[in-house]
């Protein structure tokens, strides 16, 4: 069997459902950030599958980098927050920090 | 024309309180008592350098003056001018091609002002050494204001004028409002409002002739060849042109104070502080009349001298009226000694206007030196009745008396500013006032007789004012020390920093009645080039 | 000596008071109050010197007419400057001598008599800047300087009347002089620029020279003579004359050696020293004018002397009556005996001043010995028996008062007699009438006088001692006699004049010609003209006489002097008669003359006319303006900020309701809008994720 572009947009597609149903159901907002890595890395599969068997070439890897820089700054600094958050809730719940409702 | 990092000394003397400033916004103000202090040191001496700084840049300027360049209407003989587009909007629907420029530059008419500002600058930059609330604020708003009043006697394009002019508006207001005493709030909002109307007239006459002329700069203001003819401000003579130069001369008569636009200055004088009153008195008051030569004058020759009596009308009466009501002041109500001062200030300005509107060298130049004079004089005096309030709490006339025992050097210096603005021989206001009279003598013989009976009120209240607070007996409640614990004020007479805020002042005060040369040759080239515009331009019928 | 060297000792002489002033006003407390006092003394010193080695190079090695003058722009003002400088003739060399002589002796009394005061240097000081503003006056050229030293002598005088400020009385007297001289001043100022405006210049020889050409203010004599009436009126201030009179006997509240040098011997006669110096500018209107108020105000003074108590109001108005005795000398045209008068009078006004100070001094030191700080030692009813503790004091004060009172052989007589010879010389050329007035008012004046002042002497050293402590007075010391002396022996006539009844043959008449008037013919006194050669030959002559009026009054010597004998002579011989020897009692006098004896009592009631009309219409000027102004101009500003205020309010009101209204219908359905959607807004981020997917899956849908 060979594998093709079909298999990983798959891959990618069930890597993005379950980072998606993390980011909606969880109340621990670390799991709500893995969740979120999760969305990211299905994005870079897609990225470098597309380099591969689309037209995209270096593109998709260079993307495909930028995200995961990004993701790690990103993780930086929402984990920043969540400590913060921590600091002033002492709790990391994401359902009870809604002040901005108001 | 020299220059300091490639940028020209105006640009510097006008600007450098606003890098001040800056630097002192960046500056903590400090939290607890200790770092507060420090802070609020380090705010006073910041001011004090920058002020330093520009007065040395004056003095560089004044020395680097060529006094044989007329300025006035002739772009090319002004001094130290720099220039750059500042805003440039292409074809607008109404107004088309809008250009304003960055154009500063000085003549003899505006170099004593410069001059006078950068001295009463520093000097009442010492004066606000007893400000003690809002020191950060208060430090930043008297740099910003710096900067309006030296903005407004360098700008040579009329739009610039006017910026400056109200740049220098606000921190006026929030200084007042703030730092005041006890009905600042309603000084603060009249002197706003009634400057705002001032500005209202300005501006509409600026608009009208930006329409004429089709610039905002003022020498194309000047030339009558620049003028659209089919404009409502264009020939010479004609009713619109009477009507914008009265507009333009109540908006700068309402800054000199003139009676009756005067009300306003008695307020904001007794709710200000004491530097705040110093500046006031010594820089503001003089931007009404410098307006008016700088501006009115030489762009509405015609109109000034279909209104020159009516003018001069309005410096006698300023000079009687002001001195009957500084004396009446002991009389009526509360006696406030700042409130004395301000109506003589309203008297003594009226001199600047009467010699103005003598329109001869000796008017003109009497005119200018007063101006330059009684921003001295005028800020010594508010300087010394701050010495007292610091110190007593109060300034009422009545509360005083015997200080000269107590306080023998005070009362030195202060006779010294009494007697000058008495108008003494060997003081500098002697010579302004004798040009003046002299001058205007030539023009308007009654008027100025009628006006020389404010020579003899004016003796009268300060002489009463003198013998009332320095001679006669120290009333009980002063008998001891001011401060006795010691720590504020270690003797009963001046400390330092008023020694240093007011000596300087009085050896000008002296120095000028004795050898005026420095400053009144200034000024001849130009203004005597002044006068000649405006008698010979804008009109063939002249009726003079 | 050259014109240059003469003009560099002028100018050190002229600013070595205003060394001695800055020194003890920078150093005062370092050197000392002693030393200060040494300091500025012998800086007097050698003023004094200095000025007669100039007063006599200038007057016997140069022409009695040449003005050697300097000149030097001040100020200018492109179009032409003011120029301005010092120059020194006969007068001015004379006037040199009469000062600092004075200044000096007062400032060695002052060492003495000043001792103990707690601003004794202060007093140097102030002695300082007198004398060299007085100088100042003496050496101008100009009218400028004229004023401007004409000033800066009324702030010195302000400042020693004014010394001893504690005191309410002083206070009030010093401001009371400053403000009435500066009424006078402002006549003289105008007058200055009256002259600056027609002729463009103010120094003295070139607007002269231009009356002469021709040139008057606004082309016509009568503005000429106004000119000269102006500039004048400065004089009445500084001089004290009618009606301006009014502050010198309050300035008596000064320490009495300032009393001496200021307000008797130098600063007052300031004024006749202008009025000399404007002499060939004035017309005859204004010599009129300038005739009857020094006339007026030697007969007011005069009257107002006779009933005082107080020891130096006597002398003051006695001061104010000779000082009118030589305006009117100057307005009949008698310029060098009037001038000569001011010396003479200088010298034994100074001498009676400082022996009151004496005599002052004296009653001070007994009254506190006494512990008696109640009793007025001023006050010549608390005196008496003098005489016998005060010796040198009362034969000074003899010698001087013989002196004023006009008795041959003294210096007073002989310019006195001038005097009143040049009033009948006066009254016979100009048609008689009404100028019959100035002798009569002349004569009854110097009877007066001799009546007053020998009634001050015989109250104050005759007799016997009328309370304590006059009986426990005793002697000054050296300093404060010594200058009495030197004084009293300047009242003798033989430094004027070999001839003790005829000065115009003394050597001071001659080194003072009067200056030739300028003022065309027919607005001139016809006697006041040159005379030419035409008018000698038929009038042949053996004298050459300048003009008619001398010749005149050569011929009204005589019957003038004898009737002054006479007068002078009743005058003390009254004063004996009800004083000494108590043919009549005074009071009794007083009361038999009741309105007259009040009026001259209450000095004519000039400071009460004064105080109700002129200064009380001031004040209630100043009251109404500063009403009008708070209630009217400022009511005025504040009533459009009202009636603004009362717009705004309806139109707010308005905007409240109407516009606003609408604007808050609006927000009232985007509101409920609101409402209804804010329900959408959980707060939880996943929600919004939710909405996002389910956004993006419609937005797929839609698209496809």
């Amino acid at each position: 069997m060979t594998i093709n572009l079909e298999h990983y947009l798959i891959l990618s597609v069930i890597l993005f459902c379950f980072g998606i149903y993390g980011i909606i159901t969880r109340k621990n907002a670390v799991m709500v950030l893995m969740g979120l890595e999760l969305v990211l890395n299905s994005a870079n599969i897609n990225f470098v599958a597309f380099s591969r068997f689309g037209g995209l070439n270096i593109e998709g890897h260079v993307a495909a980098i930028f995200v995961i820089i990004l993701a790690a700054a990103e993780a930086a600094v929402a984990l920043a927050i969540i400590l913060n958050i921590y600091q002033n809730y002492k709790h990391i719940n994401v359902d009870e920090i809604s002040n901005l409702k108001e | 024309m020299f220059t300091i990092l490639g940028v020209g000394p105006l640009t510097w003397i006008t600007f450098l309180p606003i890098v001040s400033m800056i630097i002192l916004l960046l500056i903590p103000s400090g939290r607890d008592e200790k770092s507060k202090m420090v802070s609020h040191i380090l705010f006073r001496w910041l001011t004090v350098l920058t002020t330093f700084l520009q007065l040395l840049l004056a003095l560089a300027i004044y020395f680097n003056f060529d006094f044989g360049l007329t300025g006035i209407n002739q772009q090319s003989t002004m001094q130290f001018v720099e220039r750059v587009r500042w805003i440039e909007i292409q074809n607008l629907p109404l107004l088309g091609n809008l250009k304003i420029d960055y154009f500063v530059g000085i003549d003899g008419l505006s170099a004593p002002m410069v001059l006078l500002t950068a001295i009463v600058c520093f000097a009442a930059s010492f004066a606000s050494f007893g400000i003690e609330k809002g020191v950060k604020g208060y430090f930043a708003m008297y740099l910003l204001l710096d900067t309006g009043m030296m903005g407004v006697f360098v700008a040579l394009d009329f739009f610039l004028f006017y910026v400056f002019w109200e740049v220098m508006l606000l921190p006026m207001y929030f200084l007042i409002g703030i730092w005041g005493g006890p009905r600042k709030e309603y000084a603060a909002i009249k002197f706003f409002l009634y400057t705002l109307l001032g500005s209202v007239f300005m501006l509409l006459v600026m608009i009208a002739l930006y329409f004429a002329v089709g610039t905002f700069n003022m020498f194309d203001m000047m030339d009558p060849s620049k003028y659209d003819p089919s404009s409502i401000l264009a020939g010479a003579d004609t009713f619109w042109r009477y009507v914008a130069f009265a507009a333009l001369f109540i908006g700068f008569a309402i800054k000199v104070p003139s009676v009756p636009f005067h009300t306003w200055l008695p307020d904001a004088h007794v709710e200000a502080p004491t530097p705040i009153s110093v500046i006031l008195a010594g820089v503001l008051l003089k931007m009404g009349t410098y307006g008016m030569l700088r501006i009115s004058w030489p762009m509405f020759p015609d109109a000034v001298r279909y209104f020159q009596d009516y003018i001069a009308f309005v410096g006698m009466v300023s000079i009687v009226y002001g001195a009957l009501c500084a004396l009446g002041q002991h009389k009526v109500g509360k006696r406030d000694f700042k409130k004395l001062i301000a109506y003589s200030s309203v008297s003594h300005m009226g001199y600047v206007v009467l010699g103005m509107a003598a329109m001869n060298p000796e008017g003109m130049i009497g005119a200018i030196f007063q101006m330059f004079n009684h921003g001295i004089i005028t800020s010594m005096l508010f300087m010394i009745v701050g010495v007292i309030y610091d110190r007593a709490h109060t300034r009422g006339l009545d509360d005083f008396g015997g200080l000269a025992n107590k306080m023998p050097v005070y009362t030195g210096i202060m006779a010294i500013a009494f007697f000058g603005a008495i108008g003494l021989p060997g003081l500098s206001s002697f010579i302004s006032e004798f040009l003046v009279f002299v001058g205007a003598f030539k023009t308007y013989p009654v008027l100025t007789i009628i006006s020389g009976s404010g020579i003899i009120l004016g003796a009268g209240y300060m002489l009463w004012t003198l013998q009332k607070v320095f001679f006669g007996k120290l009333p009980e409640r002063w008998a001891g020390p001011w401060d006795p614990t010691g720590k504020k004020y270690k003797h009963d007479d001046l400390m330092p920093v008023e020694y240093a805020a007011l000596v300087p002042l009085a050896i000008i005060i002296i120095y000028l009645g004795i050898y005026p040369i420095p400053i009144t040759d200034l000024m001849n080239t130009s203004i005597n080039h002044l006068i000649d515009f405006v008698k010979t331009t804008g009109s063939f019928a002249a009726h003079l | 000596m050259t014109h240059d060297t003469l003009l560099i000792l002028s100018t050190i002489i002229l600013l070595l008071p205003l060394l001695g002033f800055t020194i003890i006003i920078f150093w005062g407390k370092r050197i000392g109050a002693t030393w200060s006092g040494i300091i500025e003394t012998s800086i007097l010193g050698i003023a004094l010197i200095l000025s007669i080695i100039v007063c006599y190079s200038k007057l016997f090695t140069f022409a009695s007419e040449e003005l050697i003058q300097i000149k030097f722009t001040w100020f200018d003002f492109g179009t032409g400057g003011i120029k301005v400088g010092i120059g020194l003739d006969n007068l001015a060399a004379i006037m040199l001598i009469v000062v600092t002589l004075i200044s000096f002796l007062v400032h060695f009394f002052s060492t003495e008599y000043m001792k103990g005061d707690k601003r004794y240097s202060r007093y140097f000081a102030y002695l300082g800047i007198f004398t060299f503003s007085m100088l100042g006056i003496v050496l101008a050229n100009n009218f400028l300087f004229m004023y401007v030293f004409w000033e800066l002598v009324g702030l010195s005088s302000y400042l020693l009347i004014g010394f001893w400020y504690e005191k309410d009385s002083a206070a009030n007297a010093s401001k009371k002089a400053f403000i009435t001289n500066r009424i006078g001043d402002l006549g003289f100022f105008i007058g200055i620029m009256m002259i600056f405006f027609t002729y463009n210049t103010l120094m003295f020889d070139e607007v002269f020279e231009a009356i002469g050409n021709g040139i008057f203010p606004f082309d016509s004599t009568a503005f000429l003579t106004a000119t000269g009436i102006l500039v004048f009126c400065g004089a009445i201030g500084k001089s004290a004359q009618f009606p301006l009179h009014v502050w010198l006997p309050d300035a008596m509240e000064g320490p009495t050696p300032v009393s001496a040098l200021i307000h008797a011997a130098t600063m007052v006669a300031a004024g006749v020293y202008l009025t000399a110096r404007i002499f060939p500018m004035l017309t005859a209107g204004a010599f009129i004018f300038v005739a009857f108020i020094g006339a007026i105000t030697a007969f007011i003074a005069a009257t107002i002397a006779i009933t005082q108590f107080d020891f130096k109001r006597i002398l003051a108005y006695s001061t104010v009556s000779q000082l009118g005795y030589m305006i009117m000398a100057i307005g009949v045209g008698a310029y060098t005996v009037g001038f000569m008068h001011l010396v003479t009078h200088a010298w034994f006004k100074a001498c009676l001043f400082l022996a009151s100070g004496s005599v002052i001094h004296a009653m001070h030191h007994a009254l506190h010995h006494l512990h008696d700080h109640h009793t007025d030692p001023q006050d010549i009813r608390n005196m008496g028996g003098l005489r016998k503790k005060m010796p040198i004091t009362y034969i000074t004060f003899l010698i001087a008062t013989i002196a004023i009172a006009g008795v041959p052989f003294t210096s007073g007589f002989l310019s006195k007699d001038g005097i009143l010879a040049a009033t009948l010389a006066f009254a016979h050329l100009s048609g008689g009438g009404i100028y019959w007035l100035i002798p009569l008012f002349a004569f009854s004046a110097a009877g007066m006088t001799a009546f007053y002042m020998f009634r001050l002497t015989i109250e104050a050293f005759h007799g016997k001692p009328k309370i304590k402590a006059a009986a426990h007075t005793k002697e000054n010391n050296f300093q404060i006699v010594a200058p009495l002396v030197v004084l009293a022996i300047l009242s003798f006539w033989i430094f004027y004049s070999i001839n003790p009844f005829d000065i115009s043959s003394g050597w001071l008449y001659q080194k003072l010609p009067a200056p030739t008037t300028v003022v065309p013919a027919e607005s001139q006194w016809n006697h006041l003209l040159p005379i030419n050669d035409k008018i000698l030959e038929t009038q042949h002559n053996s004298h050459s006489y300048a003009n008619l009026f001398e010749e005149e009054m050569h011929h009204q010597h005589g019957s003038a002097m004898i009737l002054s004998i006479l007068i002078a002579g009743g005058g003390i011989l009254l004063a004996f008669a009800i004083y000494q020897f108590k043919l009549a009692n005074p009071d009794n006098l007083a009361k038999q003359f009741g309105k007259l004896y009040k009026l001259s009592f209450n000095k004519w009631y000039f400071d009460e006319i004064y105080q109700k009309t002129f200064i009380g219409g001031t004040v209630l000027l100043s009251k109404l303006m500063a009403i009008f102004d708070n209630y009217v101009i400022d009511g005025l500003v504040n009533l459009s900020s009202l009636i603004t205020r009362g717009i705004s309010y309806f139109i707010g009101h308005f905007d409240n309701i109407v516009i606003d209204g609408l604007v808050n219908l609006s927000a009232n359905i985007t509101g409920f809008l609101g409402l209804m959607l804010r329900k959408l807004q959980t707060g939880k981020v996943q929600t919004y994720v939710i909405f996002v997917i389910i956004g993006i899956i419609l937005l797929f849908y839609w698209l496809w």
